[in-house]
């Protein structure tokens, strides 16, 4: 059963849930969910892919499971595991007398079982969202392991056979492309490039998550940022980074974006020595 | 789920040929996605135009890099209007009726009309009135008869006639309002006003594309009018905007070949088993050793030095291959740099770390003493520079690389001081920027400097990072 009813819908709703979708991201975001497809975010760091996610479950009062990835994360760490040392102790408990294949069907069954966050997804009958976050960072062997999981959501366990999904998942996979993921992978998905937002969404953005900021300064401050942004720095300040900025000008008591206020702050939007070197110079605040 | 019938074939004829123009143009959309896209085709409000955009992008386009692309063909095959275009909206009808009181012979004031418009348009950024000026414009002022009964549509004739660069700066001074000049106000201001600007001719260029398809066909105008991707731009005839896109390209390739390459590293076979971490790991499981843990190996780092021809006619390659190297300095035990035009000298101390990219690389050309006689590229008096001033920098465990077109204006090659260098390090190779059957052409050296290490072309910076990868040992 569909979580939205049209683009519009997923936009209202994730509105409500402070998250500021634009049409891509609304209509991208009501395709996967029609179609049943797992959803591919990318996009450099800091541009609300993981709030996607976050906000999609809440908006539909969805639970939500989450698998970090991380190199050498391995298939005991994402899909289920036998607890081995419960299983151990079972054999031991069992005693004499007990026949190897009672032992046998025994610690293989449920209750030794440890699912882990994709079976776990899989196995829930409530509404669930399911997000793989960083997948890049994850080695390629898991990428195959997802193939699986996204494609038939099913995960086959040989000694209990098929587990098929009760309920598909809302499936966001996100990635912010330091590695091209798998063209089998990408080809099961549907794929959403979440890039930094226009002049006007990001003031939206900022006035809805620093609501004490008055709207001319927000305004002062999306244009800097984006005149930061056309530098060319080795991390251009990111939705994240603004909302920071803003949030640090607010503590402080300013109301106003001039060259010593940004002299001052420029720390909390620019991440490297050089790039605030260069900032400095570019925008003439010394 | 996809319609069938007399009323969707024609729908689904469109669709074919938009995959296929895709394709042509280098996007791989294999038949699955194609389908995936033709379902979200039915599934948006297909009368909403950015959503079957979105839908099409999600489907079809799975690299954030082909997306410019894939936006031209859209608008060329889902034209957002046909001719000069009809009135969408009562705004729209309202603007449109205004124009029609201008006569259209008269051109002077068509131009000052819409002139004010845009002002007002930028000023205010609208996006909607910006895009309904270019195509009032176009059609207004873009049309040329190049021969007797054959118009054509111009991009430069509209702007040159709207010339909106010069509106800048009456611009500045209304959104500054008094404010004094010079500052960050300013600066903020400019950008603001130069991303607008950016956008109404983007929007020009759309427009005279999709007039041009109504002409011509689509087909046709869908082979010319796709860029090429950053990463097969060729350095050599890169424009300015290009080499600064992939300046900005360098750190997030040089992250995306790190990460390969470790990846490939540790799944090269394990080192030897260590006793002490898989004895403490079996006794959680009653001492039965169920994974042996292995030290893992200490990787090879070569040391690197790079010598790169760095005039004119080869920079932009030579600086962008120079940034990649640093970018990728954690995967070398070392990295130098020397530079030459005519004359040698080492330039690492201008990319030491937290150093700026484009400070360094300025430095570099006023600072560094590369130029001894004229400034025309020298190899044979660089080369027996380097190995004279420099003797210990090529050690058994350096890897040479070489940058350089080497066309050396018919000066001598000094082919032994060349081969004395490339004997003394541990691998070497020639990265040559121009096309492979222009070596040895005219006054290239590739010929005989190829006899004495191996050269590889390196056009664009896909075959760059093709090379890295295949350079450090695994």
């Amino acid at each position: 059963m569909p979580l939205f009813a049209s683009p519009e819908d997923v936009r209202t709703r994730l509105a409500e849930t402070g998250y500021l979708a634009d049409d891509a991201i609304a209509t991208t975001v009501f395709l996967a969910d029609a179609l049943g497809k797992p959803l591919l975010v990318e996009g450099p760091a800091g541009t609300g892919k993981t709030e996607l996610a976050k906000a999609v479950a809440a908006s539909a009062d969805a639970g939500l499971v989450r698998l970090q990835c991380y190199e050498g994360l391995d298939e005991a760490r994402a899909l289920y595991e036998w607890n081995y040392r419960k299983q151990l102790l079972a054999i031991q408990a069992s005693g004499e007398g007990q026949e190897w294949v009672e032992t046998h069907d025994e610690i293989f069954s449920e209750e030794f079982l440890l699912p882990r966050p994709l079976l776990t997804a899989i196995r829930r009958d409530e509404p669930t969202v399911l997000l793989v976050d960083e997948t890049d960072k994850a080695d390629v062997e898991v990428e195959g392991l997802l193939l699986e999981v996204l494609s038939d959501f099913q995960v086959t366990i040989p000694e209990l056979g098929t587990i098929a999904a009760t309920r598909k998942p809302f499936v966001v996979l996100t990635s912010n492309a330091t590695r091209e993921l798998s063209e089998a992978l990408k080809r099961r998905c549907l794929f959403l490039h979440v890039d930094y937002p226009d002049a006007e969404r990001e003031k939206a953005i900022v006035l809805s998550r620093v609501p004490e900021v008055p709207g001319q300064l927000a305004e002062q401050l999306v244009r800097t940022v984006r005149t930061l942004r056309a530098l060319e720095l080795k991390k251009s300040p990111s939705i994240a980074e603004s909302i920071d900025w803003a949030r640090t000008l607010v503590a402080l008591g300013l109301d106003t974006l001039d060259e010593s206020t940004v002299a001052q702050t420029l720390g909390v939007v620019l991440k490297h020595a050089s790039d605030h070197i260069r900032a400095t110079k570019e925008l003439g605040l010394n | 789920m996809v319609a069938t019938g007399e009323s969707t074939t024609g729908l689904i004829d469109r669709h074919v040929q938009f995959v296929a123009a895709l394709r042509a143009a280098g996007l791989p959309v294999s038949l699955a996605e194609s389908l995936d896209a033709t379902q979200a085709m039915v599934t948006v409000d297909m009368r909403q135009r950015e959503q079957l955009r979105a839908g099409y992008a999600a489907a079809l386009v799975k690299r954030a890099a082909h997306r410019a692309t894939f936006d031209r063909l859209f608008d060329l095959w889902w034209p957002a209007a046909m001719g000069d275009g009809t009135a969408y909206d009562d705004n729209d009808a309202d603007a449109d009726a205004e124009l029609e009181e201008v006569d259209p012979e008269d051109l002077d004031a068509l131009r000052n009309m819409l002139r004010d418009a845009l002002r007002d348009a930028l000023l205010a950024g609208d996006d909607e009135a910006i895009r309904r000026l270019a195509r009032q414009a176009v059609s207004g002022l873009g049309r040329a008869d190049t021969q007797p009964g054959r118009q054509s549509w111009f991009t430069y004739r509209v702007l040159r006639a709207l010339s909106p660069e010069t509106l800048l700066a009456s611009l500045l001074d209304a959104v500054l309002a008094g404010e004094e000049r010079g500052g960050l106000a300013e600066r903020v201001a400019r950008q603001m006003l130069t991303e607008r600007i950016r956008q109404f001719e983007e929007a020009v260029e759309a427009e005279v594309r999709r007039r041009l398809a109504e002409d011509r066909g689509v087909e046709q105008i869908s082979k010319t009018a796709v860029k090429p991707l950053v990463e097969q731009v060729d350095f050599l005839r890169a424009s300015r905007d290009e080499i600064a896109e992939l300046r900005r390209k360098v750190y997030p390739l040089a992250r995306r070949l790190a990460t390969r390459l470790t990846a490939k590293r540790r799944l090269g076979r394990a080192g030897r088993l260590d006793v002490r971490r898989t004895v403490r790991a079996s006794l959680s499981s009653g001492g039965v050793p169920l994974t042996t843990i292995h030290k893992p190996h200490r990787p090879h780092k070569p040391e690197l030095v790079v010598l790169c021809d760095v005039s004119g006619s080869v920079a932009a390659f030579a600086h962008f291959t120079v940034l990649l190297a640093f970018a990728l300095r954690e995967q070398f035990a070392k990295v130098r740099v020397f530079a030459f035009v005519d004359t040698c000298d080492e330039v690492t101390r201008f990319f030491e770390q937290g150093d700026d990219v484009v400070d360094a690389l300025a430095r570099l050309s006023k600072e560094a003493h590369v130029v001894w006689f004229d400034g025309h590229s020298d190899y044979g008096h660089s080369f027996e520079v380097f190995a004279q001033k420099w003797p210990d920098a090529i050690t058994p465990k350096t890897s040479l690389l070489i940058l350089g077109d080497a066309r050396n204006n018919y000066r001598a090659q000094s082919l032994p001081a060349l081969r004395s260098i490339v004997r003394h390090a541990r691998h070497a190779f020639w990265l040559n920027p121009e096309p492979l059957q222009y070596w040895g052409s005219g006054d290239s050296a590739a010929k005989s400097y190829g006899e004495i290490l191996p050269m590889i072309e390196c056009r664009n910076a896909a075959q760059l990072q093709e090379f890295v990868e295949g350079l450090l040992p695994v």
